[in-house]
């Protein structure tokens, strides 16, 4: 009957179906966490209502950013160099400041050869969703120490790590971030809703998300592993995002243990305390519980810290309301007075 | 030069509008504005001039020097020798009178000792800088700024530099800054009118007024290039400090404001940002250039090397923008106030794998305001990497130059193609040579048709932006950009020829040699040598370079690197006629000099006499 199989198809806010917001088939490994995450960046994209067209995806050079040729097929993409991502970045935001920007990353670019970029693309406050895809190893060239692997942590070709980790949340945190969150492969629930509120929120959005890599990082007492991570999470609040405040449920909750948050695009972040209690809005706090959790081996997930956005790059150019690049010429090339001016105060 | 060789002390015949002047001084002691001064006022009186400043890579105390050279015929390139040395730096004056032959003349602030019998055979004429600054009432940190302006009214009274023109000079200096404009003139005149009352001229080297040639302005070469951008049509430009390209952002900077609103809106509509490396340059300007901003980097040597991964990339994945280059001397950190032409076999092939660039080489400050705009066009229709090769001569030093013309041609995007575009293609694919000129469509993000994205990598792909390994792919991905350069070739800017009279013998040069090249050009035809003179203006070289070699019975490429890097680069385009090409190249950091050059090629022309 043709009304049932019509009923299968779900559609979004702007009728647009799933299958529109497809990729290629991944070609990494079976179980890798970063299909995991092509699958939220797709999900979250299709409930927000965007259209793939408003969305580009600009990555670096590893497993992860070989991922955003595996979601969004509509979208314009750009896998670029490795760690030079955010430079990418830099310069196409300005074309056109409508159009939503994922960032994929992964820890040899984030944390590595583009550590700098990383901390100067946060500084710049360029809107953005950045999302590093951190399994805490070189996948693509086979399995070497990443600047994210556990010290300790003992690989087939290079023995033990004698380094300690950097934390890109905390790096992130300390360039002045505005919204930092962390996710894990394994909770793509808790993953889809921080997605959804970093692309709802101006400003550079960081979430590092613990993907592990299943052939070369993925022992159990290894901290990127699934079994580790399962056994180890500890969100620091549930995270629901809405569409809008009327859609807000929270009739079961206790008062006093819930927090709504209205985003720039006037959608709506439900934050309800867990055993953590804490303040995403509190920066030393966030500070604490990055170095509490490696401290004390949990594995603290959800949204660090949340705080107004300072103004983003583009706000601090006066430029036109239409997108940039579709100004056109006559509206680029300054008059012949104005030349006569220039040759006249050259001249004599 | 040849001029002060052969006078006397006892001749007092004037020699009008034909001298090299150098001006030494302590760097930081604001002496650059000082000896704009003397240049313009030069300039407003009609006398063809040219200014170079020599400097050290320093902020405050070490020596630096500004030369000025006047010249009737208009050659204004580099000399050798000085005829006139103003001296206000005790720690060169020894030095710099090496420079000066006999019957030189030194002008020397009176506090410096000069040893007895010190160059008996120089005119000396002691300024009694100390003793005029205690006539006037100056703020203690103004003291060494104002002592130059001493020297501007000493030197410009004996040597017939009228006032009127200092005094307009200054106030062009200054702007609209009025009263500091008055009391450097003020000081200006005390000097010129203490010479007046009290200096006995007896040196030889006086200027005169010449009719002021209307169509001439006098500017830099970064200023001239970053205004060049505002008129192409630059939307985004990322940077990273470096000497000698850092003044060329800040003259966009300067002007962005005035030149870059949107007429429609008010707004701007050119972005300029400093980022944190040449890396992060490259790779925003290649984020903007993809995403369909008309874009530019702007560096030197050192930053170039950082930004050959993204050049490949861009090369590869078919984005335009724009690198300008301004040259200093390398390798390594090298001489960083100092000029040269040694990136131009580096640059021309720069990225690993089969790459070629196109290079745009300005050799006058007019052209660096042409190329700024030319370049965008060149990126975009061609989509690819524009470099262009400036260097510190021409970029950091004022020159007098031709008015600036206005673009005879509309901003080319080349084929940038939008929603109602796409319809007209059946297939279109981001890499698909679809008018077999090698140059396929380009869709920009932004525009929202379902047809319009597809996936930029810079690992092999197919005509749709899709990966693939496949080894006839990528050959003839690899051969439908050459072909796609290959077809700009002849749209570069051409050659420029001065022919002599009947000329066998050849010259190539390229870039900011111009000026010494063509007073060598002139030299040799007084002395019986007829050549014809190529100036090359882009590479890959048109037809027109190899007709001119061939034409030749021999040419001589004149060029600032050690190993004759343009002279290799034609050797390499023109094997068959390599046995023609003689390299002649000097490194040390200077401009270049006529009598160098002459030097050069006639001693190497004994070879076939």
């Amino acid at each position: 009957m043709p009304s049932t199989i019509e009923k299968k198809v779900e559609r979004n806010l702007i009728g647009l179906t799933p299958s529109d917001y497809s990729g290629k088939k991944s070609t990494l490994c079976p179980g890798c966490g970063h299909n995991a995450i092509s699958n939220v960046i797709q999900a979250a994209v299709f409930e927000l209502g965007l259209a793939p067209e408003q969305v580009v995806k600009i990555s670096g050079i590893g497993c992860s950013s070989k991922s955003p040729n595996y979601f969004l097929n509509r979208s314009f993409g750009f896998n670029g160099l490795h760690g030079r991502m955010p430079t990418l970045v830099t310069g196409a935001c300005f074309a056109d400041s409508k159009i939503e920007i994922l960032g994929i990353s992964g820890d040899g670019d984030s944390a590595s050869i583009g550590l700098s970029h990383f901390k100067h693309i946060i500084r710049r406050n360029v809107p953005m969703l950045y999302i590093i895809e951190n399994n805490g190893v070189y996948g693509l060239t086979k399995g070497q120490f990443s600047a994210t692997s556990d010290q300790g942590l003992v690989l087939k070709h290079q023995g033990e790590n004698i380094l300690p980790p950097l934390d890109l949340c905390m790096e992130a945190l300390i360039s002045g971030a505005a919204f930092v969150a962390r996710a894990f492969s394994g909770d793509v629930k808790q993953m889809k809703e921080i997605f959804k509120a970093a692309i709802s929120q101006e400003g550079t959005a960081v979430v590092d998300v613990i993907s592990p890599c299943v052939t070369f990082n993925n022992r159990a007492e290894a901290m990127q592993s699934y079994t580790w991570g399962r056994a180890h999470q500890t969100p620091l609040q549930e995270i629901t995002h809405f569409g809008s405040k009327e859609d807000i449920v929270t009739d079961d909750f206790e008062p006093g243990s819930f927090k709504e948050v209205e985003l720039q695009d006037g959608t709506y972040l439900l934050l309800r305390k867990l055993d953590m209690d804490h303040d995403p809005s509190d920066k030393a706090a966030a500070l604490d519980i990055l170095t509490e959790s490696y401290k004390k081996k949990y594995f603290a997930t959800g949204l660090i810290y949340f705080s107004e956005v300072p103004p983003t790059i583009q706000e601090r150019y006066d430029l036109p309301d239409e997108p940039l690049n579709r100004i056109g010429i006559e509206r680029l090339r300054p008059t012949p007075a104005m030349l006569d001016k220039i040759n006249h105060n050259f001249g004599i | 030069m040849a001029v002060t060789e052969l006078q006397s002390t006892t001749d007092l015949t004037p020699i009008v509008n034909d001298f090299c002047m150098t001006v030494c001084t302590v760097n930081g002691s604001g002496s650059a504005t000082a000896n704009s001064i003397i240049y313009r006022a030069l300039f407003q009186m009609g006398i063809p001039v040219s200014g170079k400043n020599i400097f050290p890579s320093n902020i405050m105390g070490m020596a630096t020097w500004f030369v000025i050279r006047v010249n009737e015929e208009g050659f204004t390139g580099r000399v050798p020798h000085d005829d006139i040395v103003v001296a206000m730096n005790p720690s060169t004056l020894l030095y710099e009178t090496s420079f000066l032959p006999e019957g030189g003349v030194i002008f020397y602030a009176d506090h410096i000792m000069i040893p007895e019998g010190h160059r008996e055979d120089l005119i000396y004429y002691p300024m009694p800088i100390k003793e005029l600054m205690k006539t006037v009432d100056v703020p203690r940190n103004l003291v060494a700024y104002m002592e130059n302006m001493l020297y501007v009214g000493i030197v410009s009274q004996v040597l017939g530099i009228e006032l009127d023109e200092l005094r307009k000079a200054v106030g062009h200096q200054f702007a609209e800054r009025v009263a500091i404009a008055e009391s450097n003139f003020e000081l200006i005149k005390i000097g010129f009118d203490w010479a007046k009352d009290n200096v006995e001229k007896r040196d030889r080297f006086v200027v005169d007024r010449r009719p002021v040639k209307g169509n001439q302005i006098m500017t830099d070469g970064n200023t001239a290039a970053g205004i060049g951008s505002l008129f192409g049509g630059l939307q985004f430009c990322s940077w990273y400090p470096i000497t000698p390209a850092t003044s060329m952002i800040e003259a966009a900077i300067a002007k962005v404001d005035d030149l870059r609103k949107d007429p429609v809106t008010g707004k701007t509509t050119c972005v300029i940002l400093q980022v944190e490396d040449e890396l992060a340059a490259a790779g925003a300007a290649l984020g903007a250039g993809w995403a369909g901003l008309r874009s530019m980097t702007s560096t030197s040597g050192p930053g170039i090397c950082l930004m050959s991964e993204n050049i490949g990339l861009a090369y590869f994945t078919e984005t335009p923008m724009v690198i300008w280059n301004v040259q200093r001397v390398g390798p390594s950190t090298g001489l960083p106030t100092r000029t040269a032409q040694g990136d131009l076999a580096f640059m021309y092939n720069i990225g690993h794998g089969d790459v070629n660039h196109i290079i745009l080489i300005p050799g006058t400050v007019n052209e660096c305001f042409e190329f700024g705009w030319k370049s965008l066009d060149l990126a975009e229709r061609y989509q690819t990497p524009i470099f262009v090769l400036s260097d510190l001569d021409l970029g950091m030093n004022t020159w007098v130059t031709e008015k600036f013309e206005y673009p005879q041609t509309p901003i080319d995007r080349g084929k940038l193609i939008w929603e109602e575009d796409l319809e007209k293609f059946e297939d279109w694919g981001r890499y698909k040579d679809i008018d077999g000129d090698g140059i396929p469509y380009r869709t920009v993000m932004g525009n929202m048709s379902e047809r319009a994205a597809y996936f930029t990598r810079g690992t092999g792909h197919d005509e749709y932006g899709n990966y693939n390994e496949d080894p006839k792919n990528w050959s003839d991905m690899l051969h439908r950009i050459e072909k796609k350069l290959a077809g700009a070739i002849e749209k570069l800017p051409q050659p420029i020829v001065k022919k002599g009279k009947n000329a066998k013998i050849g010259i190539i040069g390229m870039g900011s040699t111009n000026d010494a090249i063509l007073e060598t050009q002139a030299k040799l035809a007084k002395q019986g040598l007829e050549t014809d003179y190529m100036r090359i203006r882009a590479l890959p070289s048109c037809c027109a370079v190899r007709d001119f070699i061939t034409e030749h019975e021999r040419t001589y490429v004149l060029e600032l690197n050690r190993d004759g890097q343009l002279k290799e680069i034609l050797m390499l385009e023109y094997s068959d006629l390599s046995e023609k090409l003689i390299s002649i190249t000097d490194i040390g950091g200077l401009p270049m000099t006529a009598v160098w050059a002459v030097e050069n090629i006639l001693a190497a022309e004994e070879q076939y006499a």
